[in-house]
C-alpha cells in the first residue's frame, strides 16, 4: 500500500510529515520520500501507522486530524513545538510537524519565487546574441545560467514541502502560477540589461537577503546560495549602465532612458503597500518574511538614490527628495493600477513570455524521455550483467 | 517486407513498444541529494538536491548547479531515498544520552587549569 499522492504529483511520494507524530522512532530520510521500518525493511508510512495503531490507523491518514483522538493529540503536541520554535527564532525543517497552512503559503510563495527566476532568463537569453561583446556574451550567459540555478534551488526547496517541481511546472504552464510582474515588461536596448541588472537584481536582493534568514530551513538555505550570486548580477549591470552613461550622449540617452523604463516597475517588485498585502502580516508572524514591503522599498529607494549619483544619471520621480526629519528619501506614488493589470495577465509581454515557457517545456519532452529510457535501459543491463556474475 | 528501407525500418513500431513508451511518458526523473569537497582534506558537505535520470547525469548536473564558482573540487551524489535518518519526532530522548555527560569534555577537568601543555 502506497500513500496517495497529492493532486498533481506523480509517482513521488511525499508523506504528510504530521502523520509521523508521535509514531515510534521508525527511520525515514529527510523528504520522508521512502519510510523505512526499524528493521530497514522497505515499509511505507500509511502501514506503518496501521501496524502501530490498528484501531485508528486509516483515519490518520485523512485530511482532518481532528477525527481521532491521537490526531487531536498529535497536532496539538506539533503545534506547540513549532510555535516554540519560531518563538526561538530557529528553523523548520522538512520532517516536522507545521500547520498546513504554513506548508501552503511556503508552497505558494517558493513556487513563486522559482518561476520568476526561470521566466527570468527570457528577458536576458533575447539578449545574448546582441551582446556587444564575445566577454558581454559570456557575461550574460553565465548570469542566464545562474537565474536557472536558482529556479532549481528553489524548486527543490518547495519539492522538501511535499510539492514536486512536475507539479510546480505543470501549475506555471498551464497559467495556474504567478510569477513576479517584473518580467513581463520588454528588455528594449542592450541598455536595458544594465538597468535589469542594477534595479530588477538589486530589488531581488533586498528582498531576499531578510529570506535568509527565513524560517523555514530549505528555503533560507537556498536563497543563502543566490543572495551570494545575485550581487554579480547587480553589479555587472551597474557596470553596464556606468559604461554606457560614460560615453557618446545618444549612448548616455539610451542609459538614462532603460533607467527610467525600469524604476517604477522595480519598486513594484516589493508587492503592494502594506495597507493592501494580505499576506504579508501571517508570514511575519512566521518568521517567513522579517521586514514589510514599504519598508524593504524604502530602503532600497534610499540605496538608489545615492547610487544613481554615481552614474550620473537621474530617477524618474518628481518626488524624490531627502527628509531630515525621517532621515530617508520620500518617493512619488506607484501606478498600482498598472501592478494589478501586469499581474491579472495584461502586461506587455505576459503571453509571450508563457508561450516561449510552454514551447520549451514541450519541445524539451523527448530529451526527458529519452535520458530517463537510457537510464532504464543502462539499470536493466548492470541488473543482468551482476545476475550473470551471480550464477 | 519493409517498405524499401533498407535498414529494415519501415517507420512503425511494434505495438507493444508505443505501449511501454507510454507507461514511462512524463516520468519523473529520481531525486539524488548532493554533497560537495570544497578543497582537499575537507569532508563533503551536503549543498542540495536535484532530479537526473542516472547517477552519470547526477553528477554532471551537480557540477553545472553547485560548482558554478569553484565551490568544489569533488562531488557524490546519492539517491535521496537511499538515505536513512533519524526520526525527527525522536530527537530529544535520542540524543539524551550526550547531554548530561559534561565528563565528555576537556572543560569539565578543573583541577588541571594552570599546569602547561595539559
Amino acid at each position: 500500500m502506497r500513500c496517495p499522492p497529492p493532486a498533481g504529483a506523480r509517482g513521488y511520494e511525499p508523506c504528510c510529515e504530521r502523520l509521523h507524530f508521535g509514531s515510534p522512532a521508525y527511520i525515514l530520510n529527510e523528504r520522508s520520500v521512502n519510510i523505512r521500518g526499524a528493521e530497514g525493511c522497505g515499509l511505507n508510512i500509511i502501514e506503518v501507522i496501521m501496524m502501530a495503531t490498528p484501531q485508528t490507523g486509516l483515519s490518520a491518514v485523512k485530511e482532518d486530524p481532528g477525527t481521532t483522538a491521537a490526531a487531536d493529540d498529535a497536532a496539538e503536541a506539533g503545534q506547540a513545538r513549532f510555535d516554540q520554535i519560531l518563538a526561538d527564532d530557529s528553523r523548520i525543517e522538512p520532517r516536522d510537524w507545521m500547520p498546513e497552512k504554513y506548508r501552503k503559503s511556503l508552497v505558494r510563495q517558493i513556487g513563486q519565487h522559482a518561476h520568476s527566476e526561470i521566466i527570468g532568463m527570457q528577458p536576458e537569453a533575447n539578449w545574448i546574441t546582441r551582446a556587444p561583446s564575445l566577454k558581454r556574451k559570456s557575461i550574460l550567459m553565465a548570469k542566464v545560467q545562474d537565474e536557472a540555478g536558482h529556479g532549481l534551488y528553489l524548486y527543490s526547496a518547495a519539492e522538501s514541502l511535499g510539492t514536486t517541481r512536475d507539479a510546480m511546472t505543470d501549475q506555471l504552464i498551464e497559467g495556474k502560477a504567478r510569477y513576479s510582474s517584473i518580467f513581463n515588461y520588454p528588455a528594449v536596448t542592450w541598455a536595458d540589461m544594465g538597468a535589469i541588472g542594477w534595479l530588477v537584481d538589486g530589488a531581488a536582493i533586498v528582498n531576499q537577503v531578510p529570506l535568509c534568514r527565513a524560517s523555514y530551513g530549505p528555503y533560507g538555505r537556498a536563497m543563502v546560495r543566490i543572495c551570494k550570486e545575485e550581487s554579480f548580477h547587480q553589479r555587472q549591470g551597474f557596470e553596464i549602465l556606468m559604461e554606457l552613461a560614460n560615453g557618446t550622449q545618444a549612448q548616455k540617452q539610451m542609459a538614462q532612458e532603460a533607467v527610467d523604463r525600469w524604476y517604477a516597475p522595480s519598486l513594484m517588485m516589493f508587492g503592494p503597500p502594506d495597507g493592501d498585502s494580505p499576506n504579508s502580516q501571517q508570514s511575519m508572524q512566521w518568521n517567513i518574511k522579517r521586514f514589510t514591503n514599504d519598508e524593504l522599498r524604502q530602503r532600497f529607494v534610499d540605496m538608489l538614490a545615492e547610487q544613481v549619483k554615481t552614474l550620473g544619471l537621474t530617477l524618474p520621480d518628481e518626488d524624490l527628495k531627502w527628509n531630515e526629519e525621517r532621515g530617508h528619501y520620500d518617493f512619488g506614488e506607484l501606478d498600482w493600477n498598472e501592478f494589478k493589470e501586469v499581474l491579472a495577465g495584461r502586461g506587455p509581454c505576459n503571453s509571450q513570455r508563457m508561450e516561449r515557457r510552454r514551447e520549451a517545456h514541450e519541445e524539451g519532452a523527448w530529451v526527458r524521455e529519452a535520458a530517463a529510457a537510457y537510464a532504464r535501459k543502462m539499470a536493466a543491463r548492470n541488473a543482468e550483467q551482476t545476475v550473470g556474475a551471480a550464477s | 517486407m519493409t517498405g524499401g528501407s533498407t535498414t529494415g525500418d519501415d517507420g512503425t513500431r511494434p505495438v507493444d513498444t508505443e505501449a511501454e513508451e507510454d507507461q514511462y511518458a512524463n516520468e519523473p526523473w529520481p531525486l539524488w541529494e548532493v554533497f560537495v569537497r570544497s578543497s582537499r582534506g575537507l569532508s563533503h558537505v551536503h549543498a542540495g538536491s536535484l532530479h537526473a535520470p542516472d547517477a552519470g547525469m547526477a553528477v554532471r548536473n551537480a557540477r553545472d548547479l553547485y560548482t558554478r564558482r569553484n565551490e568544489g573540487v569533488s562531488v557524490w551524489v546519492v539517491p535521496a531515498n537511499a538515505i536513512t535518518a533519524s526520526d525527527p519526532d525522536a530527537k530529544g530522548a535520542y540524543f539524551e544520552s550526550a547531554a548530561g555527560k559534561d565528563y565528555r569534555h576537556a572543560t569539565y577537568y578543573k583541577k588541571s587549569e594552570g599546569v602547561k601543555h595539559l
